[in-house]
């Protein structure tokens, strides 16, 4: 028997998604181009390399950070 | 009779040697700066946060003659897709019309420990293709002061795994040394606290620093509040400056940038010059010799 949704945070916030999803599944549901350059993503405290996005699987209860560039000194 | 003894001490006049020194840089991007794999053409990096308007710091940044912006690493705003994105595309726009170089600083601003700092650099160097970084792990959010022990960590960490490191650190002399010996590109002592404006508090401290640190670039990073800091701060013999509330706060951002830019140009250059040393009596500059003299009393 499979789950039908997962339970993650992404940037602080829970989200529910479908299992299975990868990180460029992800990005393409939070209304994201995942070729648009300037952000990264980090899963469970660890980057994964934007040439990984597309076969990397976002895990149950896994945090998701996804940063850019912002102002600072 | 003693103060007659001593300014004749003071007055002799020292044989020069006279070398023929190089010809007078006329700008900054004849006298560049390396650090790490970098070669700039500007002394000045400007930070990007708290300018009146988007215009205004892309003004400042052209005014300053800066090669290095620092920005920071933060959560995308999921609510506003695009918006946050403006930063790095207007800063990337401007140059590609100007054709000047514009290089990213991105900086660990905000950390507290070195694991968080290693992660931030991480996400960095993924989002905005550079293995620069401005390590800073901070202590406590009231003076904002580095914490020595986490910094150093950090640091070694990321040179480790391949960073170029720009080290953000207090005005201890031997952290200063530490970080330069684990192999941080550049190492950034304070000036006073961040965005406190008030220039070089131990100038000291910095020169002391300066003197131990010979083989790695120095860079005044924080607290500096006017065009005469950066001056101080090049005179002696920092290679370069890093500010950011100094013209995001002024009154005139860009004015203020313009004023910077010349500030550590001029500095940079008496720096080189070699400046007199101080004393404590007068020493007439114009010579005795050839004085008229008035008839009998």
């Amino acid at each position: 028997m499979t789950s039908t949704a997962i339970d993650i945070t992404v940037n602080g916030t829970a989200r529910t998604v479908p299992p299975g999803l990868t990180v460029d599944g992800l990005l393409r549901q939070l209304d994201h181009d995942p070729s648009i350059p300037g952000i990264a993503v980090a899963v469970a405290d660890r980057v994964v390399r934007r040439a990984n996005w597309s076969e990397t699987l976002v895990p149950e209860g896994a945090r998701v950070e996804i940063i850019t560039a912002a102002q600072g000194g | 009779m003693e103060n007659a003894e001593l300014r004749r001490v003071t007055e002799e006049v020292r044989p020069r040697t006279v070398t023929t020194p190089p010809p007078i840089p006329n700008s900054q991007s004849q006298d560049p700066l390396k650090i790490g794999g970098l070669t700039l053409h500007s002394r000045v990096f400007l930070g990007t946060s708290r300018y009146p308007s988007l215009q205004s710091l892309l003004d400042s940044v052209e005014a300053s003659g800066t090669e290095l912006v620092t920005v920071s690493v933060r959560r995308v705003d999921l609510g506003a897709a695009g918006d946050k994105q403006s930063l790095l595309g207007a800063l990337r726009s401007m140059t590609s019309a100007s054709g000047r170089s514009l290089h990213m600083l991105p900086n660990t601003a905000g950390c507290y420990t070195a694991r968080e700092a290693v992660l931030t650099a991480q996400l960095a160097r993924e989002a905005l293709e550079t293995d620069l970084v401005k390590v800073e792990v901070i202590g406590d959010n009231e003076t904002l002061y580095p914490d020595a022990v986490q910094l150093l960590k950090a640091c070694s960490e990321l040179v480790t795994d391949g960073f170029q490191v720009l080290a953000y650190c207090g005005d201890d002399p031997i952290t200063a040394r530490k970080l330069a010996d684990v192999g941080c590109a550049a190492v950034m002592p304070l000036a006073a606290p961040i965005g406190s404006g008030m220039g070089l508090v131990n100038p000291y401290a910095l020169r002391i620093i300066r003197e131990l640190i010979e083989d790695v670039p120095l860079v005044v990073d924080a607290g500096l509040g006017t065009a005469s800091d950066v001056a101080q701060a090049m005179e002696l013999g920092y290679d370069g400056v890093l500010l950011n509330t100094a013209v995001s706060g002024a009154k005139h951002p860009a004015w203020m940038a313009a004023a910077i830019g010349h500030a550590a140009h001029a500095g940079r250059l008496a720096y080189r010059a070699g400046r007199i040393s101080r004393r404590l009596y007068a020493q007439a500059s114009t010579p005795d010799e050839g004085r008229i003299e008035l008839g009998g009393a």
